[in-house]
C-alpha cells in the first residue's frame, strides 16, 4: 500500500474541520456555555395560567436575562402549574421573599418569559424556595371576555 | 392468471432474498478487527468519500443558507418579525436541510461511484481473485468503503450547516440588514444543542449507514455486465435517494413529532 502524506493530511485536516464545525455549532449556534451545575439555585412558581411558556424560557429582571425555565408540570394539589426556575447562584440569597414573578410576552407575537421583580422583605429566598406571588400569562380569550361582560354591565 | 401470480410470489421472493443478503453482507462487513493496513485503506476511502467531496457539499449549503435567509426575510419582514431570521435558519438547516441535502449529494457523488467501482471489480473478478489468493474482499473492499461512509456524511453535514448558517448570516445581516445580535441571539436562544444539532447528527448518521450500505451493497450484488454496472449505478442513487427522504420523515415524525 503506497503510503500518500498530503492524503493523511487531508483527512486529517477534513476531521478536525468537522470537529471545529461541531464546536461552532455548539458555542455559537446554540449558545452552550461551560456552566458547571452548581452555578444556578433552584427556585419553584406556582401560576394559575402560564399561557405558552415553555421550558428554556428565559427569566429576566429587569430586562436582563438571569435564568431559565427548566420544566413546568402540573400541580396535583392545587391543580395549578408549576414551574421551576434555575437562576444564577450570584442571586441566591439576594432576592427578597416577597419577590414577583410575571409571565410577559416579549413583543406582540414574541415567546413568552419571565419576568420577576424584587420585594422589600428582610428574609431572603433560597434553594429550592417557592416564589408565592406570581401573575399568569396573559390569555387573550380571557382578555376579551372581561372587557365584554365590562361593556355589558355598564 | 396463475402465471402473474407465480411470479409476483417469485419477486416477493427475490426481494426478501436481496434484504437477506445485504442484511448478511453489512453484518460480515461491518465487523472485523481493523488491522494496520485496514487503517490504510479506511484513510484512502476517507480521502475520496470525505475530503473530495467537501467541495460540493459547502458550496450547496451556502447557497441553501442563503436562500434560506432571502426567501425567510421577505415572508418574515412582513410580520415585522425579521429579527427571527437566524433562528428560522438555523433551525431549518440543523433540523432538516442539512441532513438531508447532504445525504442526496453524497449518495450522487459518492455512492454511485462506491457501486461503480465495486461493481466494476466484479465484472473484471478481481473479487473472485482476491477470494482465491485467500483475500476476503468484505473486509479488504467493502469495509473501509462503509466505513468511510459512515465517518464522512456525519462530518459532512457540519460543514454543511456550518457554511449555510455562515451563509444566511451574508444575505441577512451584510445584505438586508438585519440586527447581527438579533440574528445570533434569536439562534442561540431558541437552537438546542442536544434536541437540534444532536438530533440532526443522529439523522445524518442513519443516512450515512443507509447510503454507503445501498451503495456497496448495490456494487457487490450487481449483474456483472456493463449493463448490470449501469443499472446498479441508477438503482443506487434512486433507492438512496427514496430511502433517505422516507426516513427523513420517520426520524422527525419520531424526534420532533411530539410523540414522545
Amino acid at each position: 500500500m503506497k503510503r500518500s502524506k498530503t492524503m493523511e493530511l487531508g483527512v486529517g485536516l477534513f476531521m478536525l474541520a468537522g470537529i471545529l464545525g461541531l464546536l461552532f455549532l455548539g458555542l455559537r449556534v446554540s449558545g452552550l456555555t461551560f456552566n458547571v451545575p452548581g452555578d444556578t439555585f433552584r427556585l419553584e412558581a406556582n401560576f394559575a395560567n402560564i399561557g405558552s411558556l415553555k421550558p428554556r424560557a428565559r427569566v429576566t429582571m429587569s430586562g436582563v436575562t438571569v435564568g431559565r425555565v427548566t420544566a413546568i408540570e402540573l400541580d396535583r394539589d392545587w391543580y395549578d402549574a408549576r414551574v421551576i426556575l434555575e437562576l444564577d447562584a450570584e442571586l441566591e440569597g439576594k432576592l427578597a421573599r416577597d419577590t414577583t414573578a410575571a409571565i410577559l410576552t416579549a413583543g406582540l407575537l414574541g415567546e413568552q418569559y419571565i419576568g420577576l421583580t424584587v420585594g422589600g422583605d428582610p428574609e431572603m429566598l433560597v434553594d429550592g424556595d417557592t416564589i408565592r406571588d406570581t401573575q399568569s400569562a396573559l390569555v387573550l380569550e380571557e382578555l376579551i371576555q372581561q372587557f365584554v361582560s365590562n361593556m355589558v354591565s355598564d | 392468471m396463475i402465471a402473474h401470480i407465480l411470479n409476483l410470489g417469485r419477486r416477493g421472493c427475490d426481494v426478501l432474498e436481496a434484504l437477506g443478503r445485504s442484511g448478511l453482507f453489512l453484518a460480515q462487513s461491518a465487523v472485523g478487527v481493523p488491522s494496520r493496513e485496514g487503517w490504510y485503506l479506511w484513510l484512502r476511502q476517507m480521502h475520496f468519500v470525505g475530503v473530495l467531496s467537501i467541495a460540493i457539499v459547502l458550496v450547496s449549503g451556502l447557497f441553501i443558507g442563503m436562500v434560506l435567509a432571502l426567501q425567510g426575510y421577505t415572508i418574515l419582514v412582513d410580520f415585522g418579525a425579521e429579527q427571527a431570521l437566524g433562528q428560522m435558519v438555523a433551525l431549518s438547516l440543523l433540523r432538516e436541510l442539512s441532513p438531508v441535502v447532504a445525504a442526496l449529494l453524497f449518495a450522487g457523488r459518492a455512492g454511485s461511484a462506491l457501486t461503480a467501482e465495486i461493481g466494476l471489480m466484479k465484472a473484471t473478478e478481481q473479487l473472485s481473485s482476491m477470494e482465491m489468493i485467500g483475500v476476503d474482499p468484505l473486509r479488504r473492499v467493502v469495509a473501509p468503503r462503509l466505513w468511510a461512509g459512515f465517518v464522512a456524511l456525519p462530518l459532512l453535514t457540519i460543514g454543511f450547516s456550518v457554511v449555510g448558517i455562515y451563509g444566511g448570516y451574508l444575505v441577512g445581516v451584510e445584505w438586508l440588514g438585519v440586527f447581527e445580535g438579533s440574528y445570533w441571539g434569536g439562534m442561540q436562544s431558541s437552537v438546542a444543542f442536544i434536541d437540534d444539532v444532536g438530533n440532526g447528527m443522529i439523522k445524518s448518521m442513519v443516512f450515512a449507514l443507509v447510503v454507503t450500505w445501498i451503495a456497496v451493497f448495490q456494487g457487490y450484488d450487481l449483474v456483472p455486465t456493463a449493463e448490470g454496472i449501469s443499472r446498479a449505478t441508477t438503482r443506487t442513487v434512486v433507492y438512496s435517494s427514496l430511502a433517505v427522504l422516507g426516513l427523513d420523515f420517520v426520524l422527525t415524525a419520531v424526534m420532533f413529532g411530539g410523540f414522545s
